[in-house]
């Protein structure tokens, strides 16, 4: 898809989102953005804060509002090499969650027999500020 | 500086398509390159030709174009985000059936990997959102 002149760039691609699952489309399309980005071979990663930590909370059940659930896509972001999820512990702690509220999101390490590795991390306000900060391109959602 | 613009929000409801066209028409009086304008979420409703604002009120949409015709801008509609929405050109009208097609002058129907590409291309990519 992309032509080779891209290729020799690698920028670091953060996608943050702020909103909850459902209610707006915002998600939903964030998601497809991510997908696409994977195939032009950069350094993506994914920060969840705001409503948007919603986006990661197990058990979703869409079958009352008629929307498509699409959290299991999440679950197979390792697949596409998207292996970092942040999420900010003080967007949880505001809602009343915490991680055992969220979905189990694993990619499996090639260089350590296959391993299945968490990709959620929970880091502070303040990490997530300095990850932001090492970013080239910050896409909000 | 070579920028890309993204556009999240549909024209009159948000600011942001505003915002966007006088940052994207200031970024080009002072010398700067634009990359492409992306058009995402209901920032896709900008594209079409069938508005009818008030003759008092600006026509974003014209602007746009306008805009897109004299700086020879890429104004880019993401194909998926259009369809749920109703913004069609010709070939995808006829594609699925429909009976009219409403992009507007200057703008073009393309996919996400448009946007993906002005991000590692361009120095900047600004997001104009809600």
């Amino acid at each position: 898809m992309a032509d080779d002149a891209q290729q020799q760039v690698k920028k670091s691609f953060m996608y943050v989102n702020r909103k909850a699952p459902y209610g707006t489309i915002y998600a939903l399309e964030a998601l497809e953005v991510v997908l696409i980005s994977a195939a032009f071979e950069q350094d993506v990663s994914l920060a969840f804060l705001d409503d948007g930590v919603f986006q990661l909370v197990k058990g979703q059940n869409t079958a009352g509002i008629g929307m498509k659930n699409f959290s299991p896509t999440f679950k197979a972001l390792g697949d596409y090499e998207i292996r970092q999820l942040y999420v900010e512990r003080e967007s949880l702690e505001e809602r009343g969650l915490t991680s055992e509220d969220l979905m189990e999101i694993t990619w499996e390490d090639e260089e350590d027999d296959y391993a299945k590795k968490p990709s959620i991390r929970i880091v502070s306000r303040m990490e997530l500020t300095e990850v932001m900060a090492q970013q080239d391109v910050l896409l909000n959602f | 500086m070579k920028l890309g613009i993204l556009v999240n929000e549909g024209p009159y409801t948000h600011q942001a398509s505003d915002t966007a066209y006088q940052f994207t028409k200031a970024a080009l009086e002072k010398g700067h390159e634009i990359f492409r304008v992306f058009f995402y979420h209901d920032g896709v409703n900008n594209g079409t030709r069938l508005t009818v604002p008030p003759q008092d009120d600006r026509n974003l949409q014209q602007a746009w174009s306008e805009l897109a015709e004299k700086h020879n801008l890429d104004l880019v509609v993401c194909i998926a985000a259009a369809q749920r929405r109703g913004i069609l050109d010709e070939g995808e009208a006829k594609r699925h059936g429909k009976d009219a097609s409403n992009i507007a002058p200057g703008f073009r129907i393309s996919g996400l990997g448009q946007l993906v590409e002005s991000g590692i291309v361009a120095d900047r990519l600004v997001v104009f959102g809600d």
